[in-house]
């Protein structure tokens, strides 16, 4: 496991699992394949046969099903057949370990897995353990990485921003827990991003956040000053009172985005937000709504981004 | 290497002329000009400025439709697709730059009918080098040629816009690929 | 029986002795070094050349997973796998199902290891009944039925006050009290080192402040109680640091370390490999030289193996479902050896952590090869490479970080009491 298991000894992307250690050019390519998808799914049939007679198995050993629903749409438009398996509740609670699990639906010949896991690395594993014409992809892990969610942003972004040199991010709310801002982070610095700040208290930050060069701020207006992109996270239920956070409503007072927070920010800057939204916790509603959020694009987006990283893995197959 | 053919190429600007001049009469108001990418686009620019018919010009990269999917993957940079016309019940013409098994021919219909159902559609293209894999006919050709199996032919463009033929060892081209 | 074991390079760390000579030894016992003893007839004459000969191993740590695990390992095969590791005296830590909390149980695991007749098993006693941290164990009763010492093993530390008295208690009885130090608040949950990697991976985190606030507490009861305690598995620079001032001024510690740790650090963990999953995690580059330098100048007094034998389906699973832990009685010597080849420090000081050190921390007369002393030897071959894999290993668990690593040094004959019980 000392090698990176989603590129294969040729370079070529097998798997998907994280964004950390995609080459610039892969990334890229994914975001030019995804325009194309773009104008697929605008279209009378949104539908193309690349993946036809290929079997896409959604293994959710967490529940989510606005995530699998999308991953299932991108899957279906690419003409592949979709099974959707809720393992929380079938086997795993039965003693099947994961791996046992995977070994079963290999056999029922998968050509690619869609994995959700509460556990951080739980696609790395089972990347590990696949034949080598079955492709894994990432769908979260634990507070590991959603590498299909941070694609969907980056692609987001460079739609209404066009150039990622020059541009400042900032992304707030629960880093600690969040897969989605660590794929973020990896993908805005590959890309060239000058500025990707972070903006959250003490208690929901990891400990050695710059090293993966960020800026770290905890006063959400001095780190909104100028940005252009602003991504608000979600945050659980379950962390809003604790020893995290004394209430919802004090995290809303200091990190919650109001329109006199965003007003610091550029006067173009979008706002985004990976859903589902609490909305008058991370988010006042007249800026979900706003002028600047882009938030439904970015779903509409999340599929065609979908679309591109199948195809793209699905024809990595010898 | 082209050079050392005893025959040399057409001249690609010459078989633009021809072709122009085969399909300005032959085709009714309201005709839909679609390029495949790459070169196939090159000549459909050309035709569709000649032409000065009003419907703007279509593209269409096929990637998502080819029959060598499986074995190669996708190739290259997908460019996006854009028809910005109705497609439906409206005369077509399909524009290549070399004509040769069909299988591109193919994918581009295919692609074509899920944008809606087109009235005539016709199929232009610079080079006829025969080869077809697929029951498929041009209906527009500039010029017919004959070349062997292992060789490809393709057009290239100047940063002037000036066209002109190649053609290569098949090898040498996979290799590259 | 009588065996020379002729033409080797002897090394005595309790002497500090690094020489080529001959060893006799007579019924149990070492007769003689260097000279035979008169009239000395060797039934079995070893020919060492080119080997080491040195005291047995005395590990501070290995789990023979008996009684109540027996799934994972056997006192079979880890006895075995302890003799073909040149290991001849071992501690075994409470943590068996139930723990060895009772007298019965660990009576059970001297006569089941002494049947045995390989390697010598000193099991370390509960402090706590049933680990749960309220109250003591029978110690007395322990120590007579064998317990060497009294640990909660990787089990949560009793609260301070439980604590205090756990120490306050062994001291009256004169047994030592072996902690590893960790809050349990702390680390709940965690279960990687909280530095970059963990940040990278999402994995939730055990920080050093889990390490260096439990030994903070412990080395104030200390004071407080003047118990005996032995630190295990230190494996951060700041909780080294600590204990290197506890020393300076007189306090009577004393502490180990996992031979994993001397080599490998977080970033080992590379893409989730949970054979890196260990306890205490895997820290920083900077904890790991801490733990090198510590054993230099003495603060940490002795190297052990963490010896934990897991199956594949314990390992075979997402990093923090994992259980913690990896094979170590056969890896012991060569990462020891790998240890003195990356810096140079003396295979006398090395086999000192190894075999002194530890036995002193035991009360045992055992790590030492003059005459008269028990003939508990090991005699390797310093230069033999081999590849670590599970075909290799005799241990029931062969999960280790360094699978597929070529390692440098082979146990040849083990010698038990007089008795070759390896080769």
């Amino acid at each position: 496991m000392n090698r990176d298991p989603q590129i294969d000894s040729n370079g070529k992307l097998v798997h998907l699992l994280s964004i950390e250690g995609i080459p610039r050019d892969i990334l890229i390519s994914i975001l030019d394949t995804a325009r194309s998808f773009v104008s697929v799914t605008e279209r009378e049939i949104k539908k193309v046969p690349l993946l036809r007679g290929k079997s896409v198995f959604n293994l959710f050993f967490e529940p989510s099903t606005r995530t699998r629903t999308t991953f299932e749409i991108a899957a279906k438009r690419l003409s592949a057949d979709v099974i959707n398996l809720n393992v929380g509740s079938s086997s795993q609670s039965k003693g099947e370990t994961l791996l046992d699990t995977v070994a079963n639906l290999s056999a029922m010949h998968a050509d690619m897995f869609v994995v959700r896991h509460s556990q951080s690395g739980a696609a790395n594993l089972i990347a590990s353990n696949v034949a080598p014409n079955i492709h894994v992809i990432n769908a979260g892990d634990g507070s590991h990485a959603h590498p299909t969610q941070a694609l969907l942003d980056i692609f987001t972004i460079r739609h209404y921003k066009k150039e990622f040199a020059g541009l400042r991010v900032a992304i707030v709310g629960d880093i600690l827990h969040s897969r989605v801002a660590r794929s973020q982070i990896h993908a805005l610095t590959t890309l060239g991003v000058s500025e990707v700040r972070v903006i959250a208290p003490a208690t929901l930050l990891p400990s050695h956040l710059s090293q993966l060069g960020v800026q770290v701020f905890r006063n959400m207006t001095e780190g909104l000053r100028d940005v252009d992109v602003v991504i608000m996270l979600r945050l659980q239920n379950e962390r809003m009172n604790g020893d995290l956070l004394p209430s919802a409503q004090e995290y809303f007072k200091n990190y919650g985005l109001t329109p006199e927070k965003l007003a610091v920010a550029d006067p173009d800057a979008i706002v985004m937000h990976p859903g589902p939204m609490n909305r008058g916790v991370e988010i006042d509603s007249s800026v979900a709504d706003g002028r600047q959020s882009v938030i439904l694009p970015q779903v509409t987006f999340g599929i065609a981004v979908r679309m591109a990283v199948m195809s793209i893995l699905a024809g990595q197959s010898q | 290497m082209a050079a050392n053919r005893k025959s040399p190429l057409p001249d690609a600007e010459q078989l633009m002329t021809a072709l122009i001049k085969q399909i300005k009469g032959n085709i009714k108001p309201g005709t839909g000009i679609i390029g495949i990418f790459t070169g196939g686009v090159w000549v459909a620019e050309r035709l569709h400025a000649a032409l000065g018919t009003e419907v703007p010009l279509g593209t269409i990269d096929i990637a998502f439709y080819r029959d060598d999917y499986v074995r190669r993957g996708l190739q290259g940079n997908v460019k996006p697709s854009d028809i910005p016309f109705d497609v439906n019940d409206r005369d077509i013409i399909l524009v290549d730059d070399v004509l040769y098994t069909g299988r591109t021919i193919r994918a581009a219909l295919n692609e074509l009918f899920d944008y809606g159902r087109p009235g005539c559609v016709m199929l232009a293209a610079l080079v006829d080098r025969g080869g077809r894999q697929l029951p498929v006919a041009p209906q527009f050709v500039g010029a017919e040629l004959k070349v062997s199996d292992d060789e490809l032919v393709s057009l290239e463009r100047e940063p002037d816009g000036a066209m002109q033929l190649s053609i290569k060892p098949r090898a040498e081209v996979i290799g590259k690929k | 029986m009588n065996i020379h074991i002729k033409g080797g390079r002897l090394l005595d760390p309790a002497n500090g002795l690094d020489v080529a000579k001959d060893v006799y030894v007579c019924g149990a016992d070492v007769a003689s070094i260097g000279e035979a003893p008169a009239g000395f007839n060797a039934d079995r004459t070893i020919d060492a050349s080119g080997l080491i000969v040195c005291p047995g191993l005395v590990d501070l740590a290995a789990r023979l997973r008996e009684p109540g695990q027996e799934y994972r390992a056997t006192l079979d095969s880890e006895t075995v796998a302890a003799v073909a590791g040149g290991i001849t005296s071992l501690a075994c830590p409470p943590d068996t199902e139930p723990p060895l909390d009772e007298p019965g149980l660990v009576e059970m695991l001297k006569y089941r290891a002494r049947s045995r007749n390989l390697v010598q098993v000193y099991p370390v006693g509960a402090l706590t009944q049933a680990f749960e941290g309220r109250k003591l164990t029978e110690m007395s009763e322990l120590g007579e039925a064998g317990c060497v010492a009294f640990s909660q093993g990787d089990a949560p530390l009793p609260d301070a006050r439980v604590l205090l008295r756990a120490m306050q208690y062994a001291a009256t009885i004169g047994y030592p009290v072996w902690l590893r130090p960790q809050d349990p608040n702390l680390a709940a949950g965690g279960v990687a080192h909280d530095g970059e990697v963990a940040t990278r991976l999402g994995l939730p985190t055990i920080p050093a402040v889990a390490e260096t606030a439990a030994v903070s507490t412990i080395l104030l009861l200390v004071r407080e109680t003047g118990a005996r305690v032995h630190l295990c598995r230190l494996s951060s620079a700041d909780a080294i640091d600590m204990v290197r001032q506890a020393k300076s001024i007189g306090l009577d510690v004393s502490c180990d370390v996992s031979v994993n740790h001397v080599h490998l650090c977080d970033l080992d963990i590379a893409y989730f490999d949970s054979n890196c999953h260990l306890i205490p995690p895997l820290r920083g580059q900077r904890d790991r030289d801490a733990i090198r330098a510590g054993l230099l100048d003495g603060t940490i007094d002795a190297i052990c193996s963490d010896h934990t034998p897991l199956d594949d389906d314990d390992k075979q699973l997402p990093f923090a479902e994992a259980e913690p832990g990896a094979t170590g009685l056969e890896l012991l010597l060569p990462l020891a050896l790998k240890w003195v080849n990356e810096t140079g420090v003396s295979l006398v000081d090395a086999l000192a952590c190894l075999t002194t050190a530890p036995a002193r921390l035991l009360g045992l007369s055992v790590g030492r090869l003059d005459a008269g002393a028990r003939a508990d030897m090991c005699i390797f071959d310093p230069a033999m490479r081999w590849r670590v894999d599970s075909s290799q290993l005799r241990s029931q668990g062969y999960n280790t970080p360094f699978t597929g690593h070529e390692l440098e040094g082979k146990v040849l004959y083990t010698i038990v009491g007089g008795q070759i019980v390896y080769e």
